[in-house]
C-alpha cells in the first residue's frame, strides 16, 4: 500500500528542475549569463539540501508518532535537534564558523551528545513515558544552553550572527553540504525504515507488540539512530526547520493504509517536496531580505497545527 | 507441544504477584484461568506467553526454555491477545489481522483470509477499526492472533464486555482452533462461561494456585466460598450450568 510514493516521484521529477529555474533572479537555460554556474553551483546544491532535510524530518517525523503512538509527535521531541543547534551555536560562539566544516561537525557532535544521553537515560530499559520525558528534558536543557551561549556572544553582531543562524536556512549552501547531509539522512532513513515493522506492532500496544517479537530496545536504538542522523545533519547544515516533522505525516496518512511502516516512505518524498517549495517560495518573494526557511515553515505550520486541534477537538466532542 | 510452567513464580519491585506453581498445559484444550480480582490471572497470561521475565522458575515450551529463546521464534509459536483492545491508527480491518504476520515477515494473504473467514469478519474486511462495534472489534483483534497462525492462543479477558452473542461467537471460534490443534488459555472472569466451555480451569487466589481441574472440580462451590467469599451453587447439567448467588 504505497501509492503515494508514485504520485510523489511524479511530482517531484517536475517540481525539482522547476525550482532550480526559480528566484530572484529566474534562469532561462539558453539565456542568462553564467547560467551553468549558477545552476551546478548554487541552485542545484540548495536543491539536494531542501530535498535531504525535508525527507530526513518527514521520515523522522512518521517514526517518531508511529513509536509515541501520537499524531501530534515531533522529531523536536527527543531533544536531537536543540542538540545539534547547540554544537552549532557553540562552534559560531567561538568564530569556527569560518571554518565550512566545523560549524557542521560540531552540530553533529550536539546531535550526538543527546543521542547518547537519551540512550544512557532509558536505554536499555524503561518504556515510552521515561523515553519522551527524558527527551523532551533534554531539548529544554539544550534550548537553555544555547540561550546562555546566545548571552554570552561577545558582541551583537555575533549574537545576530547566531540568531539568524538558528532561524533555519538554506541561503549560500555548496556542494559540501550536500555531501555531508545526504549521506546521513539517506542512512537515517534507512535505519527508520527498518524499525517499520516494530512500528507497526506497537499499534496494538506494547504487550501485544512484544508478543509479536518485538525487542524494545532494539527499535528504541533504531529510532534514536534514525531520527540522530536525519535530524542532526538536517540542523548542521540548515539549522532549527521546524513543522516540517509534524505536518508531513498528518498530509501523508489518509494516502496510506495508516500502518506506521506505510507512511515512512512517503512522509520522506512528502517532506522533501514540501522544503523544496518552500525554500523557491523563500527565494522567489519580494522582500529586502530572504526570508529565512524556518520562519516560513512555521508560518505555515502553526495555522496547519491549529486546523488540526480544531478538527480534533470536533472529533472529540 | 506442551507448553508448562515449572516452580513459576513473578515478582515486581519486590512484591510477589505470582507464587511458585506448576502446571502444565495441554495443546488441543482450552484452559480456563480464574480467580479474584488481583490474584494474579493476567501475570499467570503473560508469564505463560513469554512477556514476564520469571523471578524464579521458567516456563517452557516442548521443553525450551522461553526466555531463552528468540522473540521471533516465541512469536511465531505463541500468539497473545492483551485485554487492552488498543489499536492506535484507524486502519482498515485487513490491514489490522495482517499484523499477525509479522513474526513471519510475510503477507500472508491466505492465512488472513483464513483468519478473517474464521472470525466472521469478510464483509468487514475493508471498514476502518473506528467504524466497528464493540463485538466486532473483539473479533478483529482475536482475527489478527489467528492470522499468525500459533500454536497457543493466550487472550486476557476476551470476553468481557461483549454480548452474549458475541461471547458464545468468539468461543466457538476459539474451540474450532482447539479443534485444529491448537492450546487455547483464557483468563475469564465469568465463571459459568469457564465452567462451560473450558476443558480445564487453573483457580488462582492471591498469587497463588489454589486448584488446577476440571471446571466441576475447580470451581466447585466450596472452592468459590473459599476464594471469594461469596456462597453460591451451580444449577442446570454439566456444559449448561448457571451459577446462583447466595
Amino acid at each position: 500500500m504505497t501509492r503515494p510514493v508514485p504520485v510523489l516521484l511524479l511530482v517531484l521529477t517536475i517540481a525539482i528542475p522547476l525550482s532550480l529555474l526559480a528566484g530572484r533572479v529566474w534562469i532561462d537555460p539558453l539565456d542568462t549569463p553564467n547560467a551553468a554556474i549558477i545552476l551546478m553551483d548554487l541552485r542545484l546544491p540548495r536543491a539536494l539540501l531542501a530535498l535531504a532535510i525535508g525527507g530526513g524530518l518527514g521520515a523522522a517525523g512518521a517514526a517518531m508518532q508511529g513509536y509515541l503512538r501520537n499524531p501530534l509527535a515531533d522529531p523536536g521531541l527527543f531533544g536531537i535537534a536543540p542538540g545539534a543547534a547547540l554544537g552549532a551555536v557553540v562552534s559560531l560562539l567561538f568564530g569556527y564558523a569560518a571554518s565550512a566544516w566545523l560549524l557542521p561537525l560540531f552540530a553533529l557532535a550536539g546531535a550526538g551528545g543527546a543521542m547518547a544521553l537519551l540512550a544512557l537515560i532509558a536505554g536499555r530499559s524503561g518504556g515510552i513515558g521515561l523515553f519522551t520525558l527524558a527527551g523532551m528534558m533534554i531539548a529544554s536543557l539544550a534550548g537553555a544552553l544555547t540561550s546562555l551561549v546566545i548571552s554570552l556572544a561577545p558582541n551583537a553582531f555575533a549574537m545576530s550572527e547566531i540568531v539568524t543562524w538558528l532561524m533555519g536556512a538554506l541561503t549560500d549552501r555548496s556542494w559540501q553540504d550536500v555531501w555531508i547531509a545526504a549521506p546521513l539522512t539517506i542512512a537515517g532513513i534507512t535505519l527508520l525504515r527498518a524499525a517499520g515493522p516494530s512500528l507497526d506492532a506497537l499499534t496494538l500496544g506494547d504487550a501485544a507488540a512484544c508478543s509479536l517479537g518485538v525487542d524494545p530496545a532494539r527499535l528504541r536504538g533504531l529510532l534514536v539512530l534514525g531520527v540522530g542522523l536525519t535530524v542532526g545533519s538536517g540542523v548542521a547544515v540548515a539549522g532549527i526547520v521546524g513543522f516540517v516533522g509534524l505536518i508531513v505525516p498528518h498530509l501523508v496518512r489518509p494516502w496510506t493504509d495508516r500502518r506506521p511502516a506505510s507512511l515512512i516512505l512517503p512522509s520522506a518524498l512528502a517532506g522533501a517536496l514540501l522544503v523544496l517549495l518552500a525554500d523557491c517560495l523563500c527565494r522567489i518573494l519580494p522582500l529586502v531580505t530572504e526570508l529565512r526557511l524556518g520562519i516560513a515553515l512555521s508560518l505555515i505550520g502553526a495555522p496547519f497545527f491549529l486546523a488540526l486541534l480544531l478538527k480534533m477537538r470536533r472529533g472529540l466532542a | 507441544m506442551m507448553l508448562t510452567a515449572e516452580k513459576l513464580a513473578v515478582e515486581l519491585g519486590g512484591t510477589a504477584l505470582l507464587h511458585p506453581l506448576s502446571a502444565g498445559l495441554h495443546p488441543g484444550t482450552i484452559t480456563a484461568i480464574c480467580g479474584p480480582n488481583g490474584a494474579g490471572k493476567s501475570t499467570l497470561l503473560a508469564a505463560l506467553a513469554g512477556l514476564t521475565e520469571p523471578s524464579t522458575g521458567e516456563v517452557l515450551l516442548d521443553g525450551a526454555s522461553l526466555s531463552a529463546m528468540p522473540a521471533r521464534q516465541r512469536a511465531r509459536a505463541i500468539g497473545y491477545l492483551p485485554q487492552t483492545g488498543e489499536v492506535a491508527w484507524d486502519m482498515v480491518v485487513r490491514s489490522l489481522v495482517a499484523l499477525g504476520r509479522l513474526p513471519h515477515g510475510d503477507e500472508g494473504a491466505l492465512p488472513v483470509a483464513t483468519a478473517l473467514a474464521a472470525c466472521d469478519l469478510e464483509r468487514f474486511a475493508q471498514r476502518r477499526v473506528s467504524t466497528l462495534s464493540g463485538g466486532e472489534k473483539a473479533r478483529a483483534l482475536l482475527a489478527r492472533v489467528l492470522a499468525g497462525e500459533p500454536r497457543w492462543i493466550l487472550a486476557d479477558e476476551p470476553l468481557a464486555a461483549l454480548d452474549i452473542a458475541h461471547q458464545l461467537a468468539l468461543l466457538v471460534t476459539l474451540r474450532r482452533a482447539a479443534a485444529g490443534g491448537a492450546g487455547v488459555v483464557l483468563v475469564l472472569h465469568d465463571l459459568a462461561l469457564a465452567m462451560n466451555h473450558a476443558d480445564r480451569v487453573l483457580l488462582l487466589d492471591g498469587g497463588r494456585l489454589v486448584a488446577d481441574a476440571s471446571p466441576e472440580d475447580a470451581l466447585s462451590g466450596r472452592n468459590i466460598a473459599n476464594v471469594w467469599g461469596v456462597a453460591a451453587r451451580w444449577l442446570g447439567e454439566p456444559g449448561a450450568r448457571a451459577l446462583v448467588m447466595g
